[in-house]
């Protein structure tokens, strides 16, 4: 199976605290891979390092077979590895059409341009437009960002990303702070992106029932070190995993 | 936006104001009145330059009066040295402004990759090094003595050289305007809110902040060329600390993130100094009107944070963000 990212022995430590743990994942391309640990077990970390938010005390990650450990964040961006982040990450004093619109612009290489109004880009509107729409946040789109919901703010980070349309997705726990009736239509997205079959995403989620059947496999995080690495089913089955992490979860849904 | 043809109503606004301004000297012909208006267009430049630092990109700078120098030397020692013709003055300009380009360049590649109080101190030590060279360097600059130079005679006249500050100021707001509503305008404001978000959009964050502190020096420095020639004279006060805290007051007290606030801040804080030194005869607190500033400015960081422009733009948003709201508060009854 072709892989589209590796890590190799990937370790952080912040302080003596070691957040991360010789780390050495393949994330298998174009699959959809979910991971799943308790609170603190490192999930976010690992996403950090992957995407260039932190550098490595120790290890390599390699995408698409170019070692990228040493290479900033936005050279990974532009390579095509896209994230979005827990913590809500925008721009909290501009509207939420120009932050998509932003990353549409960005997408489309439009860097540097200053002789034009950015209007004139009306494309660029309409892409972002169209985002919005998709995760159901058309209306707010002249909001500022800062006034926004909190559940809205996690679609208009996963706007953001889909706007980058990179290889890799990067998804930090997307429905957190959803209301319960959101979470089935952003599910749906990337549902839809996973059905294309084009690109890879790696997911972090809590509640592991509601992304099991979406799962290619799954990679079970614990004290910073790869636990298991599997098909859901086997996960499930998996006496350290039901031990360590899921073990009342599981028992829960045979119930 | 509302438009009319292809333009926006502002720009037809602007414009007019513009127009108006440029009548002012053939109906009002007071000399030292004409003079501090030309005095608050120059100041109205520099303001702007220092806001498409602090209020585009969030970036700092604690001596922005040293391209503002630079540009008011670069133009007097030319002038000073040769025949005041219309070459040496083009020359000069081009002098200014290309020193200024080099040293802002220098300057940003030097500190904008670091945390932001760099650039902030190295632009203040900067600053206090180009004062104490201008009063060292006498055969150059004159020393503290300073510079006195002539000008092409058709400076000279005030009514033309009313019009050449107008005319400079109502260009360099446009091509501001049109600059900050560029795309690259736009990854700017990026910057300023977000970094971290920027970089992993995907944009490299260094050479917009190198880009745009070059546009701010050189534009600064046009600033001081202009201010030098409407003087005729030139000393070391260009490069003071003053200078870099009038272009803070001006921009924050008119609205940080905005163009047309530098410029009214420029006219408030101009006409006060004008004003209050008038009163220094009355009590001499009005000779330290910088004490006085100091307290309109905590008042105004307290109670109006965006300054006079961004708080007018926030009634203005708010208002129509009403009005949309009972739209859609009717539509809604209709549907239900
Ligand atoms: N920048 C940082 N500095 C210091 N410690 C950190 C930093 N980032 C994370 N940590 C620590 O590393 C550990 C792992 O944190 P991380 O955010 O990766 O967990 P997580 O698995 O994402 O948890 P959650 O499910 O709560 O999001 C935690 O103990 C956290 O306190
Ligand atoms: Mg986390």
């Amino acid at each position: 199976m072709e892989h589209i990212i590796e890590t190799n022995n990937l370790s952080i430590a912040f302080g003596g605290h070691v957040a991360v743990d010789s780390l050495s994942v393949k994330i298998p391309k174009n699959k959809f891979t979910s991971v799943i640990g308790p609170n603190g077990a490192g999930k976010t970390t690992f996403f950090n390092l992957l995407s260039g938010q932190l550098r490595p005390t120790n290890g390599e990650i390699f995408y698409k077979g170019e070692n990228i450990t040493k290479k900033s964040s936005t050279e990974r961006t532009r390579m095509g590895i896209g994230r979005s982040f827990q913590i809500t990450n925008v721009f909290p004093n501009l509207t939420v059409l120009e932050n998509v619109r932003l990353a549409v612009q960005s997408n489309e290489k439009i860097r540097y341009q200053m002789m034009f109004h950015f209007k004139k880009y009306k494309k660029f509107e309409e892409k972002a437009m169209e985002l919005l729409e998709l995760v159901l946040l058309e209306t707010k789109a002249d909001s500022v960002a800062i006034n926004l919901a909190h559940g809205e703010k996690r679609k208009l980070e996963i706007a953001m990303l889909l706007a980058l349309e990179t290889d890799l997705l990067l998804l930090d726990e997307p429905t957190a702070g959803m209301s319960l009736e959101e979470v089935p239509a952003i599910l749906e997205v990337i549902k839809k992106i996973k059905e294309k079959g084009d690109r890879t995403i790696v997911l972090i989620e809590h509640k592991m029932d509601m992304i099991l059947d979406l799962s290619d496999q799954v990679m079970v995080l614990f004290n910073g070190q790869l636990l298991a690495q599997d098909s859901p089913s086997e996960i499930m089955e998996n006496k350290t995993v039901q031990s360590a992490y899921l073990g009342g979860l599981h028992d829960e849904n045979s119930a | 936006m509302r438009q009319l043809g292809k333009v926006q109503i502002s720009t037809w606004v602007y414009l007019l104001f513009g127009c108006l301004l440029a009548v002012v000297p053939f109906v009002y012909d007071n000399l030292s009145m004409l003079f501090l208006i030309i005095q608050i267009f120059i100041f109205g430049i520099f303001a702007m330059s220092y806001d498409l630092l602090l209020g585009y990109t969030g970036i700092v700078s604690f001596g922005h009066a040293m391209f503002f120098g630079v540009g008011a030397y670069g133009v007097s020692i030319v002038l000073e040295r040769n025949e005041p013709t219309l070459f040496f003055l083009i020359l000069g300009i081009l002098v200014a402004l290309g020193a200024a380009a080099i040293i802002s360049f220098i300057a940003g590649v030097l500190t904008l990759r670091l945390k932001s109080h760099f650039y902030a101190m190295l632009t203040l030590a900067l600053a206090g090094l180009f004062l104490v060279a201008a009063e060292k360097m006498r055969s150059l600059t004159g020393g503290s003595d300073g510079l006195i130079f002539t000008i092409p005679d058709f400076f000279k006249d005030r009514t033309n050289m009313y019009l050449l500050a107008l005319i400079s100021l109502v260009v360099i707001f446009f091509s501001l305007r049109r600059l900050t509503n560029s795309p690259l305008g736009r990854v700017l404001v990026a910057i300023r809110e977000n970094e971290q978000r920027t970089m992993s959009l995907g944009y490299k964050i260094f050479p917009y902040k190198v880009i745009i502190s070059v546009i701010s020096g050189v534009v600064a420095a046009f600033g001081g060329v202009l201010y030098a020639l409407s003087i005729r004279f030139i000393d070391t006060t260009v490069f003071a600390v003053d200078v870099t805290l009038d272009a803070l007051l001006m921009t924050i007290i008119g609205g940080v993130g905005t163009l047309i606030g530098p410029i009214i801040g420029a006219g408030l804080i101009e006409y006060a100094h004008h004003f209050l030194s008038e009163l220094s005869d009355v009590h001499w607190i009005f000779e330290r009107w910088i004490i006085l500033f100091g307290i309109v400015y905590i008042l105004v960081v307290i109670f109006f944070p965006m300054g006079i422009a961004g708080s007018i733009k926030n009634m203005y948003m708010k208002r129509k963000h009403k009005k949309e709201a009972k739209v859609q508060q009717k539509d809604n009854q209709i549907a239900s």
